[in-house]
């Protein structure tokens, strides 16, 4: 075993000294990815990639507290880098701004919102309304942004609310003060609470609602989040190729004749090179993710989720790439049915753009372990759990199986041809 | 030096209807220097091959050490050492990373691989540039790294086939020092080359292979008791003249054993140069070919090859 992991180390470190192979296996995608990004407006400005400036309308038709405080949150001078506010006459106004893409999103703050919250004088509650964040698709990160400081404030609100509710009731349970003077704000926080215990029955007291523009956004989500693992799964397909090429290059260089004299068994050194592709592709995509991460501010979500994708679409990828080194003669075919099959598999397996595939090539594109692999990251994405990449799993993992398998039967059969030259 | 490390008999590989090697018999004896001399594509790569049991015979037989080929060749493996004609070495890595990387597929780790390290990076001269790619060494620079890889196990059998090929003459000057330093120290070489110099510097016993075949087998002194009081003659023309295709002009002169063209010049085998000279001389003048300069050598390996196939080593 620790022979297969040095030869699995040492085709690591050769392959990440090959200036050349990491031009293609991380600068290539990353700079298609951030290319991408900027060509679709997927880094939220107009003019720039970096998330400043966004510019948003506020319409506040809400004459209480609440509506004004939230106007204030977002015109606030801690906001003014992030966010470019200003104020709209209507909402319809502030949807026909964001429909023109002149900006991200609109926060309009309809009449009765802090109504709907807070008691009147005599202790009665409104109907809930629901503020409206419309957002501008085509600029889905800061959509999401807007839409995260308004869910924020709104949380604020309502842990306030029931903070104070329960204190209250604490107080009075323990006789500090008297029901006789507290009666009314009693009632209230018993409301508020029966309220929030049984949100899945009764409306919340408050709720941000998305209009068709924001559900748009939200079903087609940020563009980075699809072509970021797309590229890096494309040019995975890359390495493994490259890969698969120096199993064959080291027979024309001497170095696998030499490993066969050692006292080290074929099925070593065919091991440790599949370790050393396998350690490639997790490395390489590893770092695509992590870099999209730190430095486009993606949400991979579940990190145990995206561990395991990582590892199964590499073994995957690890297969086709030790395939295509079973069959090929010379490294330089490994190469070139490489480059092929990262581009068939990148358009099949919708790495490049999202086609939607129908009869044959739908089920083509079910052998490319780009489709199951995004799937699952978009899937991780948008919240999904392990359960939800279940599937992409299992296929990435099955695929792996039945490509290690045939590969290693074809060695098997061209074991004097891989030796002599 | 007494008895054999390794006995072939009879040793054979054929590629279907090409039979490479056609039945070699010899031993190397412990701790002697046995060379295979012959020209390219005489069998001696494909001879290595099959003693480091990276090909497997197709007839015959071969013992190292008391383990047969290739049923024990994973006890073979660990007694022997190679050093490949080609540089098989990772260029991306340094020199130490490339020894330290084939010293764990010898098994070897820790602090006994470290030291083994250092001492074959001392021994190949090159402890200075340990930490330097191998991409950025010389020709000599690789070959020396490629040898110290051979050496890191210490094996009792080391196999060197052509180490010196396309390198300068100051690498291949180290490199034959080394060789025999390392037979001083005890270890047995089997050494293949082409080149003569090489094989009458360095051997104790020469095998000349040709054709598959292992025609000549001795000492150096019992291998040119073959050629008898036979004499090397070298003619070389001047500038314009080619020799090459010149040499059977010289075949039928009296007292010339046998004519060949090699690098530029003719080469004849000859009973007594003094006596046969006027008439060369003269056989040359009158085809227009003006000698420019004549040397006459001691009998040779060369001329050993010469008398037993009839051309030079590197026809």
């Amino acid at each position: 075993m620790k022979k297969i992991l040095n030869i699995g180390w040492k085709d690591l470190i050769v392959l990440f000294r090959d200036k050349g192979a990491l031009v293609l296996m991380l600068g290539a995608p990353f700079v298609l990815t951030l290319g991408l990004g900027l060509i679709t407006g997927s880094f939220s400005s107009n003019s720039g990639s970096g998330l400043a400036g966004i510019p948003i309308a506020v319409v506040n038709e809400d004459s209480g507290e609440l509506g004004q405080g939230l106007a204030d949150v977002l015109f606030s001078a801690d906001l003014a880098e992030l966010l470019a506010p200003d104020t709209a006459v209507s909402p319809q106004a502030a949807r026909q701004l964001v429909d023109n893409n002149d900006i991200a999103a609109a926060v309009i703050i309809p009449a009765g919102f802090t109504a709907g919250i807070l008691p009147n004088a005599s202790g009665q509650v409104g109907d809930a309304v629901s503020i409206e964040v419309y957002a501008n698709p085509a600029r889905p990160i800061s959509a999401n942004v807007v839409s995260s400081i308004v869910e924020d404030y709104i949380n604020q609100v309502e842990t306030g609310l029931v903070s104070v509710n329960v204190a209250l009731t604490q107080l009075v349970m323990n006789g500090r003060i008297t029901p006789a003077d507290t009666e009314s704000m009693m009632t209230l926080g018993q409301e508020m609470g029966q309220r929030l215990i049984n949100q899945d029955a009764a409306p919340q007291p408050i709720r941000i609602e998305r209009d068709k523009a924001a559900a748009e956004a939200a079903s087609n989500p940020n563009f980075l989040a699809y072509i970021a693992p797309g590229m890096a799964v494309a040019f995975l397909m890359y390495t493994v190729a490259l890969g698969g090429r120096s199993i064959l290059a080291e027979r024309d260089k001497g170095t696998l004749s030499r490993l066969l004299i050692s006292p080290t068994s074929a099925t070593q050194i065919l091991a440790g090179k599949v370790v050393g592709i396998f350690l490639t592709g997790v490395a390489q995509v590893s770092v695509l993710i992590a870099a999209s991460a730190l430095l486009f501010g993606l949400r991979w979500g579940n990190l145990p989720g995206v561990v395991l994708l990582i590892v199964t679409v590499s073994a995957a990828a690890t297969g086709w790439g030790l395939l295509l080194a079973s069959l090929a003669s010379r490294p330089g075919q490994v190469s070139s049915f490489g480059t092929a099959l990262m581009l068939t598999f990148g358009i099949l397996g919708g790495s490049f753009v999202q086609i939607p595939f129908t009869g044959l090539l739908a089920q083509l594109s079910k052998i490319t372990p780009n489709a199951w692999a995004i799937e699952g990251f978009m899937s991780l994405s948008q919240g999904g759990s392990l359960a939800d990449i279940a599937p992409s799993l299992i296929a990435l993992v099955v695929m792996a199986a039945l490509l290690f398998g045939t590969a290693v039967l074809i060695f098997q059969r061209r074991s004097g041809a891989l030796i002599a030259r | 030096m007494s008895e054999p490390i390794l006995t072939t008999k009879d040793l054979q590989k054929s590629y279907g209807d090409n039979q490479a090697v056609k039945g070699i018999t010899f031993s190397v004896l412990r701790g002697e220097i046995f060379s295979l001399l012959g020209p390219n594509g005489a069998g001696k790569t494909t001879t290595i091959s099959m003693l480091s049991c990276l090909l497997t015979p197709t007839g015959g037989t071969a013992v190292i050490d008391n383990h047969a080929i290739p049923q024990d060749s994973l006890a073979i493996r660990r007694i022997i050492g190679v050093v490949p004609q080609e540089i098989a070495l990772y260029d991306e890595l340094t020199a130490r990373q490339n020894l330290q990387f084939w010293g764990q597929m010898y098994d070897m780790k820790g602090k006994a691989l470290k030291q083994r390290v250092d001492e074959v990076l001392e021994q190949v001269a090159l402890s200075d540039r340990a930490n330097d790619r191998v991409e950025t060494y010389s020709g000599g620079m690789k070959r020396r790294i490629n040898i110290a890889v051979g050496l890191l196990h210490k094996p009792q059998l080391l196999f060197m086939d052509e180490p010196t090929v396309g390198i300068d003459p100051q690498s291949r000057r180290r490199i034959l020092d080394m060789v025999r330093d390392l037979r001083d120290e005890g270890m047995t070489v089997l050494y293949t080359t082409h080149y003569m110099e090489e094989a009458e510097e360095l051997s104790d016993r020469v095998g000349i292979i040709d054709h598959g075949r292992l025609i000549a087998l001795g000492t150096q002194e019992e291998l040119k008791q073959v050629v008898g009081e036979q004499e090397t003659v070298r003619l070389n023309f001047g500038e314009g003249h080619e020799a090459n295709g010149h040499a059977d002009l010289f075949n039928g002169v009296d007292g010339v054993l046998a004519a060949t063209s090699l690098d530029g010049e003719i080469v004849l085998s000859v009973k007594e140069a003094a006596a046969v000279l006027p008439a060369v001389v003269t056989r040359a003048n009158s085809a227009g070919l003006p000698i420019r300069a004549i040397e006459i050598e001691e009998p040779n390996l060369e001329a050993v090859f010469l008398h037993l196939t009839g051309r030079a080593l590197r026809d």
